[in-house]
């Protein structure tokens, strides 16, 4: 379990995040929104040890994160940030063979080699796994870093603005690939998005956040609606239900 | 062709530079020349691994192909600490005449400086290994200008075997201290080498190293420790040549095309052996002393230096 408690950041002077209190539930997709510089990634950076809290404290399995050793928590937890700029050139099979270094640290055994093709299918990168990262699309690198981390294979699957740069095809494919995650394998996976509708089709919980504080954390119907998302957004925000799935029109409010 | 071709053709020409080196003309000079020959060989051997191998260490923590670890001012220290003895002492003093001391004086000022270095501007918290190379450079101006200041000053004769510490020389290095150099080098490998993989893990950087449980911020400060304790030994032992280590690590990213650190080390220590020893045996055989190695280098890792430049910005624009 993930709970996050009374943590505060602040960049200078600047606070970032101020007294956030969440408590993530396991098994089910929980989504980050809010307007920009809300500090969405700044607290999912905390909750994955890639930023250190100024107070207050991120606990996984009601232990301090920090007191984690590196690798047994790079098992249980993993984070893939919106760039990642590489120096190397590698091929999309031996990015995601990195994905069990916690476990392999470096020399693959067979049970690695399996794991790597199941990743590799389950983001339907078979036929491409051996071209080169740089040779790919936005669509096809941002598979195979979501295939790095299903090879690392942890409960948790933290992602910082997946969906950033993709057509409404990858879009959807990838939020599905996430739902089946959660799904069929019982994963744990915590999102920041910036598409609202991403948030109130796909997830099960939304926790929202403004100026560093949260402001809504509950079940998706709780926050989809239109008085809470003037709360968010400070806009008057329509919401309409379709297919059972509720789409907010904000285009021309 | 695959890796492990290339890095038996390297080895085996190696192998090659070494015997010629040690037996090419050698008329039965059993006693004399053959064990000049093996330190001199030792020697070469073994600063070329140091700096091939603290180069791509450095390369791959700061993430640039173009920098070598001399940016954080270890020559330009290991000059100013030279140059002042011969200022203060004279090149007649105990510090000069005794290698020994001469060579720990260096190294344990070359480590200090690197640790207070490393300790003052770590202690804040996080900054951006940037900002360290840029106070490393400022620094490494600062002791150069020192150092130009007390040439000026100092007696031309004092200055004219001054010069012979300024650049590397492999010509009267001292057995003894091929030992000691040779054993803290020995250790220096044995530890990084378990750290090979998670180097590999750093290449793809920091948030997918942490990702992947690498300690990224604790393995920066140890590796940049790692690497000042090897350029310092092997400056102290032959003379600054670190911008050598930029053509061996590039030559090595270029030939082996692969992110493995145990490859990529391996193959530009291969590489450093084959370059120094064999250019060596060409100063010494075909040039007849009329130059010596470190021009050559300096020479050849300069035009080197210019293609590298070229390329990156080519391919970033």
């Amino acid at each position: 379990m993930i709970q996050v408690k009374e943590i505060s950041k602040f960049f200078g002077k600047k606070p970032v995040i101020q007294d956030v209190s969440v408590e993530v539930a396991t098994g089910k997709i929980t989504s980050f929104i809010g307007p920009n510089g809300a500090g969405k990634s700044t607290l999912l950076s905390m909750v994955s040890r890639l930023l250190n809290a100024d107070t207050g404290e991120v606990l996984l399995d009601k232990a301090d994160v920090r007191r984690w050793k590196s690798d047994d928590f790079a098992k249980r937890v993993s984070i893939l940030k919106q760039s990642n700029y590489m120096n190397v050139r590698l091929t999309i099979r031996e990015l995601v063979s990195f994905g069990r270094f916690p476990y392999s640290k470096g020399n693959l055994k067979p049970e690695d080699e399996v794991k790597v093709d199941e990743a590799l299918q389950y983001m339907n990168l078979d036929d491409l796994q051996h071209n080169y990262l740089d040779e790919l699309s936005g669509g096809q690198r941002q598979r195979a870093f979501i295939a790095m981390v299903i090879a690392q294979d942890t409960d948790y699957i933290l992602l910082d603005e997946p969906l950033n740069n993709l057509d409404m095809k990858h879009s959807v494919q990838i939020m599905k690939i996430l739902r089946k995650l959660v799904d069929e394998l019982g994963k744990t996976v915590i999102i920041v998005l910036h598409d609202i509708n991403f948030a109130s089709v796909y997830s099960d919980n939304i926790v929202a956040l403004k100026n560093g504080r949260v402001v809504k954390d509950g079940p998706t119907n709780d926050i989809i609606n239109s008085d809470a998302l003037k709360e968010i957004y400070d806009m008057d925000i329509p919401v309409q239900e379709q297919n059972g799935c509720r789409i907010c029109v904000y285009f021309n409010s | 062709m695959r890796n492990r071709t290339k890095m038996l053709i390297l080895v085996g020409l190696a192998i090659v530079f070494v015997l010629l080196y040690v037996f090419y003309e050698l008329n039965g000079n059993y006693h004399y020349a053959f064990p000049r020959r093996l330190i001199k060989v030792a020697a070469m051997a073994l600063t070329g691994m140091a700096i091939a191998y603290s180069t791509v260490v450095f390369q791959t923590i700061t993430h640039n192909r173009i920098l070598t670890p001399s940016v954080m001012g270890l020559d330009a220290l290991y000059m100013m600490v030279q140059t002042i003895i011969y200022f203060f002492f004279g090149s007649m003093s105990i510090f000069v005449i005794n290698a020994h001391f001469n060579f720990l004086l260096a190294v344990t000022a070359m480590i200090v400086f690197a640790l207070v270095f490393y300790q003052v501007l770590f202690k804040e918290g996080k900054r951006p290994i940037y900002f360290l190379l840029l106070v490393g450079m400022i620094v490494g101006t600062f002791l150069g200008s020192v150092t130009t200041f007390f040439q000026v000053l100092i007696d031309p004769n004092e200055f004219l075997s001054l010069q012979s510490k300024m650049f590397a020389s492999f010509n009267n290095v001292n057995s003894d201290l091929v030992w000691l150099a040779g054993i803290v080098i020995l250790i220096v490998f044995v530890y990084g080498w378990r750290h090979l993989s998670q180097l590999d893990v750093m290449s793809l950087g920091r948030d997918t190293a942490i990702n992947l449980g690498v300690p990224y911020d604790k393995l920066v400060k140890r590796m940049l420790v790692l690497s000042s304790v090897l350029i310092a030994v092997s400056t102290a032992l032959v003379g600054p040549i670190t911008f050598f280590g930029l053509i061996v690590a590039n030559l090595s990213y270029q030939f082996f095309k692969t992110y493995k650190h145990s490859v990529l080390i391996a193959g530009s220590c291969v590489m450093s052996i084959v370059a120094l020893i064999g250019g060596q045996w060409m100063v010494e055989r075909v040039f007849n002393f009329d130059t010596t190695l470190s021009v050559i280098i300096n020479f050849v890792g300069g035009v080197y230096f210019i293609y590298l430049l070229l390329k990156e910005s080519r391919s970033a624009g």
